[in-house]
Order: C-alpha cells, then structure tokens, then sequence
C-alpha cells in the first residue's frame, strides 16, 4: 500500500501570523516538504495543475523533475493533470521526459479541473470539458504505445506519421489514474483502458464515490483487466494530526475557518462528521482512515492533503512527521492485515509494468534512424521497427 | 401508492417570526388540504419543514453543497412527497432568502412533476405579484408543478374572506393533481426524458447508461464520422 502527499500549491496567507508566503517561499517550502516526505516514510508525492494566482504549479513536469532529481524512492504523481485543456501531445512528451529523468519513478492523474476560466484561456470551451478528456486520453493513450500515429479527432488538429519523443521509458507508457468524483464517463475510461481510479474524498456524499469505485471495479472486470478485487483504486483525504484531538483542534481551527475551500462555511466538527476529514491524535486519523477502507474495499494508494490554508512550512513538517511516524506505519500494518489476498497491494511500479510488457525479456531500447529529412511522414523513425503505419479508429 | 394509501403532503414555511403569518397561511391551506382529500376519503400525512430550523445548517449547504442532518430529513421528506406546499414572506420585493436558499440547494430532480402549492406572505399588497411571478419561475425550473391558484395574503387579506375561498381552491387544485398520480405517472413512464446528472434526485439517480456517445468515446471510440467508403479509417 502507498501513503503520501496531495498538494494543491494553493499560496494561502497563514490566519495566525497575518503573512502570506511569496510564490519563491512557497516553490522552495514544496520541494523541502516533498523531500521530507521520503524522509519520513512515504511513497507517493502528488501535485496539482493550477493556471492563476494563488496557486504556484503551473508546470508540474518541472516541478517533479527536480524533486525526483533530489530524492531516492519518492513516486511523484500529480493531482491532477488537466487533460481538458493541455494538448496530449504535450502531455506524453512531458510526461514520458519526466519518466526517463525519474528512472520511472512517476506516474500521473488526469482529472478536468474545476476552474472554469482556464478553458478560454487555453483557446477551449468548458461545455465541451468531457468531451476533451476522453477523446484527449484517447489520444494520449496511443501516442505512448505506437510509435507513428495517424489520428483524427474533433478537438485537436489531426496527426499525421506523428512520433510523440521521447518514447516511453524502456518503452513502457507511465501508469495513469483518473481522477473523478461525479462523472460515470471517466470510470468508465479508467477500466475500458486498465488504468488507475481515483477519488479525491475530499467532500462526501461517500454514497456517490462508493457507486463509481464500485462501477469502475465492474467495468475493469467487463474489459477483461482482472477481476473487481484487482482493479486499482486510489483515495484523497485530509488529516491535521496533534498529540491529542484537543491540541489538534485548537491548532488547526485558525486554518479551517479561513481554508480557500471550506472556510466560513460549517464548523470544523460539522466537516469532520460528515467528510474525510480528520482533526486528532494520530490514533483518531487512523480510525477514521480506516473506514475508507470499509466503505470502498481494499485500495492501493491514500494521499493526504496536509500544505495547505496557509499552514506554515515548520507545521506542515511537524504533520509530516506524526503522519509518517505515528499513522501510517500502523495504517500500512493494518490494511494488509485486512486485504484480500487477490487485491494487489500497490498500483504497477515501471518495474511491474516492464514485467507485464517484457516478462524475462530485455525491455525495448528505441534508438531512431538519422535524420532523413522525410521522417515526418512514414514508417516508424526508430531503427528496430518495420515502416508501417497505423489508422484510426482501429479497424 | 394505492388508491387508498394516504397522502403525503409536506409543508415547506419560511415564516420566521412565532407564530408567523407564513406559517398561518401555510396551516391554513394544510387544513383546507387534509380536509378537501378527507372528503374523497384519502387520509394524508403532513410534515411540515420549518426552514427557521434549518438555518444553522444553511452555510454549509450554500458554501460546499454539504447537508446536515436537518437538510437530510427535509430532502427525505420532500423525495416521499405526493405534494407540496411551499410558503415563503415577501421581503423586499422577492421571496425571502431562506426560502429561496432552501430550493437552490435541492437536486435540480428532487421536484420533477410534484404539484406545489405556492403562497406567499407580506406588509403590502404592492408585493402580490411575487409570487407568480419570481416564486413559480423557481419551480418551473426545478420541473415542478405549481397548482393554477397561488396565495398572496398581505395584512388586509387576513380580514377579507376572499382569501379563504382563494385557499379552498387552490387546496381542492393540489388534492386533485395528487390524486391524478401525475408526479409518480412521470418517474415511472417519462423520466429518461428529463436530464439528470449522477446523484441528482437526493443521491438516488445513479443508473448508469452505457448506450450514450460519450461513453462509447470513453471506451475508445470517436467522435469524427467516417462516412466515406474509400476512407481507409471506415472499414
């Protein structure tokens, strides 16, 4: 089972001391946070995709590059990546580049992001925002597992003999999840293609999430990927952790009132009785944690939302250490305990992936042909591959 | 429901003040209702939310769409509804806040086909025509079925026996549209017609249709016709 970080990189002014971070205080304070979660036992750090103030990452790839260039084990992911509005070519360029300089140690999340101006600004129309993340997953989808690609869509200018570069580390495309809360479609996706499902479980109905995890489970069986039990489900959540739930409280009052998202709506105790959000000793966060596990059935991955609402860096290192020292030790010991022996208990690392791909065999090295001048058009650019050229939709 | 299941009729009042002129009214017309189905020999049920009870739980409903559980009754309660009445003061010149905050955080489905009786309450007679005009637009959005006769009782209707011949009838409309069986007729026969979203309807609508375009893109397909025959893509 993977435990890590969720960061939105909101740059929220902090409610007890008055000051907001500048964007150079926050950049520099996620790179520390996300190498103090390997220091303190986590998997996973994930980040998200924001296109205006105040919100910093607006280039995840790079980000995750130099993070991945400064730890050891840490997966970096994001959460999400918006393939609404990115072109898929973009997205399998950059991401594939992020996979070779990370030894493969990434995968990603798309969702369709929640901010309705960032459509225009990316020359699209949000009414149109489930049609571009399926008909541009699909894309992406092939531009990782074919070397040229011919593909025509309504979106995106069509592709001809186009070689998405660099290809895929050990020619192995990166795992993707697909983050939805609400939307059948995009369960759907994640099991027709085998991939990852993941819900933010930042708010609940749970009864909505339950009904999608459980849909996506069925559907991942219906195309053939394994049975209901092996199909790969990730899960959000939000903890703010204390030696006991009086001082977790009175510490993180201050943040929740004022929080972007929640913040002079219910109390804080309303919030926690009604959604995943957990205030208290690292025994209470790991009760409540546990119930997610109820609810949805055995899952591979949970990343908390800790940086956020204006906590300063010094607090958020201090919740790193609780988390990794305190709950998720004992979260990991007791989710195995409970697993069924069928459901896997991590999602594919690059080395699984090049198991199912290769099995004992050595993993594709694609080394391309000179520049002929002509490869823009044809057969395949790359020196162990027969010309052919392949259409779309698939006959 | 059986031809002889009671009625189920719940009372929604914004009136604020105890007791209040909206809820008089709102009682009222809920006694000339229970009475008028009486007389066809169907009991009826009544529920009343008195939406001055929820208040405490309407910041979080406005600001993240999170119900407590007051909400969560008065939504269970409205789902089993055969019909409704729905009071509100007039302030200013439209409906109160909290009247109109307690339908905008509804499912947009929660209502489709439920008669509703509309009545409204305020100081002058200069505010008659809210609620035709801004109150039944509301429920014409959320696909209700607002009865032909609304109430509007200013402070010289209270004297005016006009008014009750005005709650007679409009109580004899909504006995008449609950006994036609039209909301249920509606989710049983035509719902598909209507457009929903996953987990409209209070959390209940979550069939999921796999025989729709957008689900066969997620499943691979596209969304360009290929209708040439020399193209190579239409094989």
């Amino acid at each position: 089972m993977q435990f890590g970080l969720m960061s939105v990189s909101d740059i929220t002014r902090d409610p007890v001391s008055g000051t907001t971070p500048s964007e150079a205080e926050r950049i520099k304070a996620i790179v520390t946070i996300a190498k103090h979660a390997e220091d303190v036992g986590l998997d996973v750090f994930a980040i998200g995709e924001h296109h205006n103030p105040p919100f910093f990452s607006s280039s995840p790839t790079t980000l995750l590059a130099h993070i991945a260039a400064m730890t050891e084990r840490l997966i970096v992911t994001t959460s999400t990546t918006l393939i609404t509005t990115n072109d898929p070519v973009r997205i399998a360029e950059e991401y594939a580049m992020l996979q070779h300089l990370s030894d493969g140690r990434m995968d990603l999340m798309l969702g369709r992001g929640n901010t309705a101006p960032v459509y225009p600004w990316f020359g699209q129309d949000i009414r149109q925002g489930l049609h571009l993340a399926l008909e541009n997953y699909n894309l992406l989808h092939r531009l990782w597992r074919e070397d040229v690609v011919d593909w025509e869509g309504k979106f995106r200018t069509p592709l001809q003999g186009f070689t998405s570069t660099p290809r895929p580390l050990d020619d192995v495309a990166p795992f993707v999840w697909h983050g939805s809360i609400r939307t059948p479609e995009i369960a759907e996706q994640a099991a027709y293609y085998g991939n990852g499902y993941f819900a933010n479980n930042i708010f609940w109905p749970k009864e909505h999430y339950r009904r999608l995890i459980d849909y996506y489970r069925r559907r991942f069986e219906h195309y053939g990927h394994g049975t209901q039990k092996q199909a790969i489900v990730g899960l959000g959540g939000q903890a703010f952790i204390a030696k006991n739930s009086q001082e977790a409280h009175a510490q993180f009052r201050p943040y929740f009132d004022e929080a972007p998202v929640y913040g002079n709506g219910p109390t804080m105790e309303e919030f926690e009785s009604s959604t995943p959000l957990s205030v208290g000793s690292p025994q209470e966060v790991i009760d409540k944690t546990l119930t997610f596990q109820e609810t949805f059935g055995d899952y591979q991955r949970q990343l908390f939302l800790m940086d956020h609402a204006g906590l300063p860096l010094k607090t958020v290192l201090e919740q790193l250490d609780l988390l990794g020292g305190e709950v998720v030790p004992v979260l990991r010991k007791e989710l195995e305990a409970r697993r069924d022996p069928e459901s896997p208990s991590n999602p594919p690392s690059h080395a699984d992936l090049i198991k199912a791909k290769y099995g004992d065999e050595a993993p594709r090295q694609p080394a391309p042909n000179a520049n002929r001048g002509d490869n823009v058009t044809g057969g395949s650019p790359y020196q162990d591959s027969e010309a052919g050229i392949t259409a779309y939709p698939a006959p | 429901m059986n031809q002889t299941d009671p009625f189920r009729l719940v009372v929604v009042s914004a009136g604020v003040s105890d007791p209040s002129s909206t809820r008089l009214l709102a009682d009222r017309l809920t006694q000339r209702v229970v009475a008028a189905a009486g007389e066809r020999d169907r009991a009826t049920t009544v529920t009343v939310i008195d939406l001055r009870e929820l208040l405490p739980e309407l910041p979080a409903a406005l600001s993240t769409q999170l119900l407590g559980p007051r909400f969560e009754r008065a939504v269970e309660a409205l789902s089993q509804a055969d019909g409704v009445i729905a009071a509100a003061p007039v302030y200013k010149a439209g409906a109160s806040g909290l009247f109109t905050s307690f339908f905008q955080v509804l499912d947009n489905d929660l209502l489709i086909g439920r008669p509703v009786a509309l009545a409204a309450t305020a100081g002058t007679a200069r505010h008659a025509l809210v609620v035709d005009e801004e109150m039944r637009s509301l429920f014409a959005y959320l696909r209700a079925l607002p009865v032909p006769t609304s109430l509007f009782a200013s402070t010289e209707d209270w004297a005016d026996d006009a008014l009750n011949s005005r709650i007679d009838r409009a109580a004899h409309e909504l006995v008449l549209l609950m006994e036609s069986g039209f909301a249920r007729a509606v989710r049983e026969q035509s719902w598909k017609r209507y457009q929903h979203s996953y987990g409209s309807d209070a959390g209940r609508e979550l069939e999921i249709d796999t025989d729709t375009d957008l689900m066969r893109l997620a499943a691979g397909g596209s969304m360009v016709d290929v209708d040439d025959a020399f193209d190579p893509r239409a094989s």
